[in-house]
């Protein structure tokens, strides 16, 4: 046997192979999802180390415990849940069905829009009562219609979603700035808390309202998507359009109706942030939750009770981060760093959920000499 | 006569706005070409202006070169694209290697870099880094005040090096065997993997390289275009304005060029029509102006969806994750 031939058997077999798995027991694929974050929290904590030279279990008391120490951080904890996962709510249907509208944050800002302008023109001239009901049903019709635009056009001419969302995010986006100049005579495009038009408050809590409504819909949502005609027509649609076609589902009605279902949610949780919290709008009134909405929803598998635990990890990292950034003088932009260097490792785990590494064993590499 | 120098100013304007698109759009259109939709190029190009600005500050130790100028340019293009070409290999490594979701995977790339980009961004002086500005805006920077090669002045090193990119990577994709191949992995990975490619090595070249091109996107906008140290908080609507234009070229580098341009002139419409003497705009209506731009990619969007030709369409394979035991 010459010197190449020796080598080339030695080639024969690698190290390990990638082979997929059938099915992973629950415990399985949950274990590997916590020493996955495990592992990216230490990793975190040693990064954050070697900036800031502070031992890192300092760190990981800023970062656990901190943000649970009052009732107000922890209340404004359950409020940046509720409504992030009312966004991810919103977002889910369209992605069963493998739409990939990442435009959640424009039609949340357009529901946000639509609001505002019903507190600013008939603020004071319609009682409360009446105004309320008002200004859901325009968040509603407003955040349907700006979903509605992109699923028309994927329907009948199959349009990239993933870039026409996106685009109508920018133009909600300027759609606010103008209005907010107009709304503003001075030019200073910072509108004053409204008065007229605010959500009630129940039992003496400012956020106990939207709450309420979140776990509602959660639950409305879980049953729509798992328990509904319409949920099953959209799982067939995002496994196989042939299938759908075949069995007599129109695609395109599909697509439209769920849209319409998707942005109709954004709107409302446009109508919860500008009716129940803020009071007022700025360009910022999404703040990048649409997008983060997609983590949630993808990192739940779509499946809207498992998204309470997605939307309560991503908020307490982003919460966790800010006040480790504060606590140790970090720049602010940094739990944005934190936060995905985390999903990350979340996101490669997956990798061994679905496949396993299987390596070489010794008796496999002597059936390989044989042969 | 007064009305061409105007037309030329904007010109001026337009043309090295549309390179920073140019950079993006080739780096996403590589990667595309090997099936993977990168949605972290917004986040790339911040890291690509980060690691350029950081290297910068370290070439120009108080704002005086430390290294001959030449190469105070060179090491800052350097850095760039192996910054950003590193967040790239973290991008190849999570959905070629570990299958990921692309679309997922490329939004975590764009929340981690637009961030690192912003905590390093704080920690830099814009007035050391940014004296290295001369000297990438070579040629024209040194004209005479108010002349016509002064308005010229935003033309500098990076103009030309987009272009050439450009121009070559359509000669790479379209014209050699590496290119060809590359297309063939895009298309249809299992194909090109039974005739003996290896798909994922042109998968992570295609993508690494592809992000370090991107990169130098985010440090052209900061140090050619801009020049002002709050520059770099406007790179990420840049970026996916750059993922949009692959599809205004039509997944070819050299139509990016021409695309980018227009790209270019639209964005900075939004900014030069209020200030032409004798229009008349209200402040409020600067806003509705700055949509042109995405308003024209949409209207883009549908006309080649509608059109519908085969030579136009994304590489068949896009978007989905190569596994070779699967059928």
């Amino acid at each position: 046997m010459t010197a190449t031939n020796k080598k080339a058997a030695k080639q024969r077999e690698p190290l390990f192979h990638v082979a997929k798995r059938d099915a992973v027991p629950l415990w399985k694929s949950l274990l590997i999802r916590l020493v996955a974050l495990a592992l990216a929290f230490l990793f975190c904590g040693l990064l954050t180390f070697l900036i800031t030279r502070h031992s890192p279990l300092e760190l990981y008391e800023s970062m656990f415990l901190d943000v649970f120490r009052t009732s107000r951080r922890v209340w404004k904890m359950i409020k940046d849940i509720a409504v992030l996962l009312c966004i991810s709510l919103a977002v889910t249907p369209a992605f069963r069905m493998r739409f990939w509208n990442i435009g959640a944050e424009g039609q949340v800002l357009v529901g946000c829009l639509a609001t505002t302008a019903c507190m600013y023109y008939l603020g004071g001239k319609v009682p409360d009562h009446l105004l309320i009901p008002i200004m859901l049903v325009s968040a509603l019709i407003s955040g349907a219609v700006w979903g509605l635009i992109p699923a028309v056009f994927k329907a009948k001419w199959n349009t990239n979603e993933t870039l026409f969302t996106l685009m109508m995010n920018y133009i909600a986006t300027y759609l606010v700035a103008y209005f907010l100049l107009v709304w503003t005579p001075d030019g200073s495009s910072t509108l004053p808390r409204l008065q007229h038009g605010h959500l009630p408050v129940f039992f003496d809590n400012d956020y106990a309202l939207i709450v309420m409504v979140v776990v509602a819909l959660t639950l409305l949502m879980y049953v729509y998507l798992y328990y509904s005609k319409q949920g099953y027509e959209i799982s067939v649609v995002g496994e196989s359009e042939n299938t759908a076609r075949y069995v007599g589902i129109s695609v395109p009605r599909v697509i439209i109706r769920t849209m319409l279902v998707s942005g109709a949610v954004c709107g409302l949780a446009g109508f919860l942030i500008v009716g129940g919290l803020d009071h007022s709008i700025t360009t910022e009134s999404a703040g990048g939750r649409g997008f983060t909405a997609i983590m949630v929803s993808w990192l739940a598998k779509f499946n809207p009770i498992l998204m309470v635990a997605t939307s309560f990890l991503l908020i307490f990292l982003d919460h966790g981060a800010a006040r480790m950034s504060q606590d140790f003088g970090m720049s602010d932009a940094f739990p944005k760093v934190i936060t995905g260097i985390i999903l990350f490792f979340v996101i490669g785990c997956e990798f061994f959920i679905n496949y396993r590494l299987v390596f070489r064993t010794k008796a496999s590499a002597k059936r390989e000499e044989k042969a | 006569m007064n009305i061409w120098k105007y037309i030329f100013e904007y010109l001026m304007q337009a043309i090295p706005l549309g390179m920073t698109f140019v950079y993006g759009s080739v780096g996403e259109i590589l990667t595309e070409k090997a099936g993977h939709l990168n949605l972290g190029i917004p986040g790339i190009m911040c890291v690509g202006a980060a690691g350029g600005c950081t290297a910068l500050q370290y070439l120009m130790p108080g704002g005086v070169p430390a290294v001959h100028p030449v190469l105070v340019v060179i090491l800052g293009i350097l850095a760039s694209f192996l910054a950003a070409g590193l967040v790239g290999l973290l991008y190849s490594f999570l959905t070629v290697t570990l299958k990921a979701n692309q679309n997922v995977t490329g939004l975590t790339i764009t929340i981690f870099g637009v961030g690192a980009m912003k905590h390093l961004m704080v920690g830099l002086k814009g007035s050391t880094y940014l004296k290295a500005l001369p000297y990438f805006r070579y040629p024209f920077s040194q004209a005479e005040q108010g002349t016509l090669l002064r308005s010229m002045q935003l033309c500098g090193v990076m103009l030309f090096l987009a272009i050439i990119i450009a121009l070559v990577s359509s000669y790479v994709l379209n014209r050699t065997r590496v290119g060809l191949h590359l297309r063939a992995v895009g298309e249809n990975p299992a194909t090109a993997d039974a005739v003996g490619i290896n798909v994922t090595a042109y998968k992570y070249w295609a993508t690494c390289i592809g992000s370090g091109i991107a990169g130098l996107g985010g440090l052209f906008y900061v140090m050619d275009y801009s020049g002002s140290p709050e520059a770099y908080k406007s790179i990420e609507p840049l970026g996916w304005l750059s993922i949009a234009l692959v599809i205004f070229a039509l997944w070819r580098p050299h139509l990016s060029v021409l695309g980018s341009i227009i790209f270019g002139a639209l964005f900075v419409a939004g900014y030069y029509i209020p200030t032409i003497p004798g229009v008349k705009l209200s402040m409020s209506f600067t806003p509705l102006l700055k949509m042109l731009p995405y308003i024209v990619t949409m209207i883009v969007l549908i006309v080649s969806s509608i059109r519908n030709k085969r030579e136009n369409q994304p590489p068949s394979g896009l978007g989905v994750n190569y596994y070779r035991e699967e059928r």
